[in-house]
């Protein structure tokens, strides 16, 4: 048994274990002392993990297109945050001139569903050309070409929205209706928190459902399994693979539109950190799982959250929200050194290590 | 005679030489180098300034100084025409760098003026200084330029902008002695300007006997402020001091406001965010809050001038505080270049090492902004700093408030 399990384990194993324990370690340090001390209250506790839920489920919409995309081409569609941008920049010239027309004042609900559906048409027209016009043609070609040409893409739809709308931002105009907030409780939740929360669950859950029980969510699936044998039952593979960039297109846009209620700013180049974020979220939730996604992604909004003053306060760290995006991505290390498929990834590496 | 008409010949082609090398004057022996303007040339001046993105508002303004600068000396110096040409710089490090080694690589620039963002300098000015590049900025602030510990590679940096040892200070006694503020927070974005500024401010406030609860950070491209600011509420703070740009800028002041127990806290940014493309990004949200920034009411005498010109050129009121600055930079630089330049039959040349001279003996020169005097580590300007406070018409009507609310002085 013993002789087994040194054979199984080479040096690095034992390298990288010892990284991660010291890691767990500092965390469950500084979180204890951080406790200890007692500088927050409960309520501020409640306060970080709302604000993390509203920032993560954004994350987790946009993740849905990367794992998606990665579980049907097993590329990492790079673009994906020029996707995510370009939603909510078109949109707001509608949200703009719906609040010069009064429209977003007397009829606050028809004119966000509105700016929702130009959001999302547009992001998904973004997603669907894409794959089009950069990945089809590439289908074939060794995998290191998409990735590139996805990188490619990616500068060029930052520099043609640049060109198109200008460098500098642009900010939405504020909605009253969702101004204020409602207590429950001790809890405090700013309205358009539970907005973002709220439509980005029902959201989640329909393209879950999607996914799962309808004709064209199955035959997605099973083109992720094997595109070969999908051809042979019958199923038309480039349709299904343009059906993947145009649900996760959809979803980018609603993201956008979320993402533009919480921080009003837009600008050409918004996609690129979120971007960066939901993709870490995806590799933590397991690439290609769509629960994993949206697990990584509320995860990873959680963390970036609670996470600089739960884990560094303690050990008297100075600014710690400085080191959010170290500890977002101590986490990602963490939890691939621990669980190398990410949190939910298990089937899919089996298949394709 | 054959012999003697050579003789004859020879020796007046010696005179001729001799007589034509002392009517021209040999061009100026420079350690740094010489450049030279041959006629019908133009002078180049580059500027480096963050003239796209989210602070495009601050380049754009004191690229407009210097293009007025260069209207009022009707495109010319010592009759040769005027070339002003640039690169963006980002307000970040990279961006700094980048513009920095683009001009460096151009022999025909003669100075430059920039950079906007303190920064875009820290890279940037030693790139340009190797290349004999003297620079004037008109907004860096950041004390570490002008610092006596800031190296031989600065030794070709001026700035017409204030030093942060004054705003801070100014913004710290407006906090405690008008607003009566006992308790104050900083925030800054890990950039030398913000980072210094903050410093500064928590220094004086703490000897005029207040408490500083926290000193936070953030990253420049972050969006999500509200848990940091959650963790400033537990200081129970009445005034956040974040002198950061316009982007975080204006996602703080929207959050400050959302958060519990920052519901009625005071809050001040600096001259980094006084623009209206941060009343874009605050919306309403920014009513009441204060702004440090100089003094345009003791400007000099020919600040009116300037504005009416303004006007007539880009048909709007200036948009950053900092547009007098370029302007005086810009002054500053061609009085300079007029001092040390040796015209010389058609041509000019300028000893670059004679030009970073000149500028570091700029003594009392009258600027828009006051009396342009440098001292020994290139700190030029005559500060004059004021508070501001946004009022909900000038949000609207998204132009800088033009009255200062308090005054140090």
């Amino acid at each position: 048994m013993l002789q087994r399990l040194r054979e199984r384990t080479s040096a690095t194993d034992v390298i990288m274990w010892l990284i991660g324990a010291a890691l767990m370690t500092l965390i469950v340090w500084g979180s204890t002392a951080t406790l200890i001390k007692g500088t927050y209250s409960a309520r501020h506790w409640i306060d970080f993990v709302i604000f993390g839920l509203a920032q993560g489920s954004i994350y987790a919409l946009i993740a849905m297109g990367y794992t998606m995309v990665y579980g049907v081409l097993r590329m990492i569609n790079f673009a994906h945050s020029e996707v995510f941008m370009s939603g909510p920049y078109t949109a707001y010239y509608f949200a703009a001139y719906f609040y010069q027309s009064g429209l977003l004042e007397s009829h606050p609900v028809i004119s966000l569903i509105l700016v929702f559906l130009v959001s999302m048409a547009t992001s998904t027209l973004i997603a669907f050309l894409l794959e089009r016009i950069a990945y089809r043609p590439l289908r074939t070609a060794p995998r290191l070409v998409p990735l590139i040409t996805a990188i490619g893409a990616s500068f060029f739809l930052q520099y043609m929205f640049r060109g198109f709308f200008g460098s500098g931002f642009q900010a939405y105009p504020v909605i009253k209706a969702l101004e204020g907030q409602w207590l429950v409780g001790p809890m405090r939740i700013l309205k358009f928190q539970a907005l973002v929360i709220a439509a980005a669950a029902l959201l989640m859950v329909a393209l879950y459902q999607f996914v799962q029980r309808t004709r064209i969510g199955r035959a997605i699936r099973s083109v992720s399994e094997d595109k070969d044998a999908s051809a042979l039952m019958g199923i038309d593979v480039d349709r299904m693979i343009s059906m993947t960039f145009i649900i996760g297109g959809a979803a980018a846009g609603a993201a956008g539109v979320l993402y533009a209620i919480m921080f009003k700013q837009v600008h050409f180049f918004m996609g690129f950190i979120p971007g960066i974020k939901a993709f870490t979220a995806a590799v933590l939730g397991g690439i290609g799982n769509i629960p994993g996604a949206m697990l990584g992604g509320i995860f990873l909004g959680l963390v970036e959250s609670v996470g600089p003053s739960l884990f560094l306060d303690g050990l008297g760290i100075v600014a710690p929200y400085q080191l959010k995006d170290a500890i977002a991505f101590t986490m990602l290390v963490l939890v691939l050194i621990f669980r190398p498929t990410g949190i939910l990834g298990e089937r899919l590496a089996v298949k394709k290590a | 005679m054959n012999r003697r008409f050579a003789f004859l010949i020879a020796l007046f082609l010696v005179f001729g030489f001799a007589l034509m090398s002392t009517a021209q004057a040999a061009p100026p022996k420079d350690p740094l180098g010489v450049v030279t303007v041959k006629k019908g040339q133009p002078v180049h001046i580059a500027y480096w300034m963050v003239v796209a993105g989210a602070d495009a508002s601050l380049g754009t303004d004191t690229k407009r100084g210097v293009e007025i600068a260069i209207q009022d000396k009707g495109g010319k110096l010592l009759g040769f025409p005027i070339k002003l040409s640039g690169q963006d710089t980002g307000c970040n490090a990279e961006g700094g760098q980048a513009a920095a080694t683009k001009l460096a690589s151009d022999p025909s620039i003669v100075a430059a003026i920039g950079s906007n963002c303190s920064s875009e300098a820290r890279p940037g000015v030693p790139i340009l200084w190797k290349a004999g590049i003297a620079t004037v900025s008109p907004s860096n602030t950041a004390p570490i330029l002008t610092d006596p510990k800031r190296g031989p590679e600065y030794d070709g940096y001026l700035r017409t902008a204030h030093n942060d040892k004054v705003q801070g200070a100014v913004a710290a006694e407006f906090a405690f002695k008008k607003l009566g503020a006992k308790k104050a927070a900083t925030i800054h974005d890990g950039s030398p300007y913000a980072d210094g500024l903050q410093a500064v401010f928590a220094e004086t406030f703490k000897k005029l006997g207040g408490t500083i609860t926290a000193q936070e950070a953030v990253a420049p491209t972050d969006t999500d402020m509200r848990p940091v600011l959650t963790k400033i509420a537990t200081g129970q703070p009445e005034f956040i001091y974040y002198p950061i740009f316009i982007a975080a800028a204006g996602h703080i002041t929207r959050q400050a406001k959302e958060v519990a127990g920052l519901e009625k806290v005071a809050l001040m940014s600096a001259d980094g965010s006084f623009s209206p493309d941060f009343y874009k990004a605050a919306g309403e949200t920014a009513i009441g809050m204060y702004h440090s920034s100089p003094d345009f009411s003791a400007f000099g005498a020919g600040y009116k001038d300037f504005l009416a010109k303004h006007q007539k050129k880009y048909g709007e009121k200036p948009i950053a505080p900092f547009h007098a600055h370029g302007y005086d930079a810009a002054m500053m630089v061609f009085a300079a270049i007029e001092k040390v330049a040796v015209k010389d039959g058609d041509n000019l040349y300028i000893g670059r090492k004679a030009l970073r001279d000149a500028l570091y003996a700029t003594k009392g020169m009258k600027g828009l902004t006051g009396t342009v005097s440098c001292n020994e580590y290139g700190d030029c300007a005559d500060p004059r700093i004021a508070v501001y406070q946004q009022t909900a018409e000038n949000i609207k009507k998204l132009q800088n408030p033009e009255t200062p609310f308090w005054k140090p002085y």
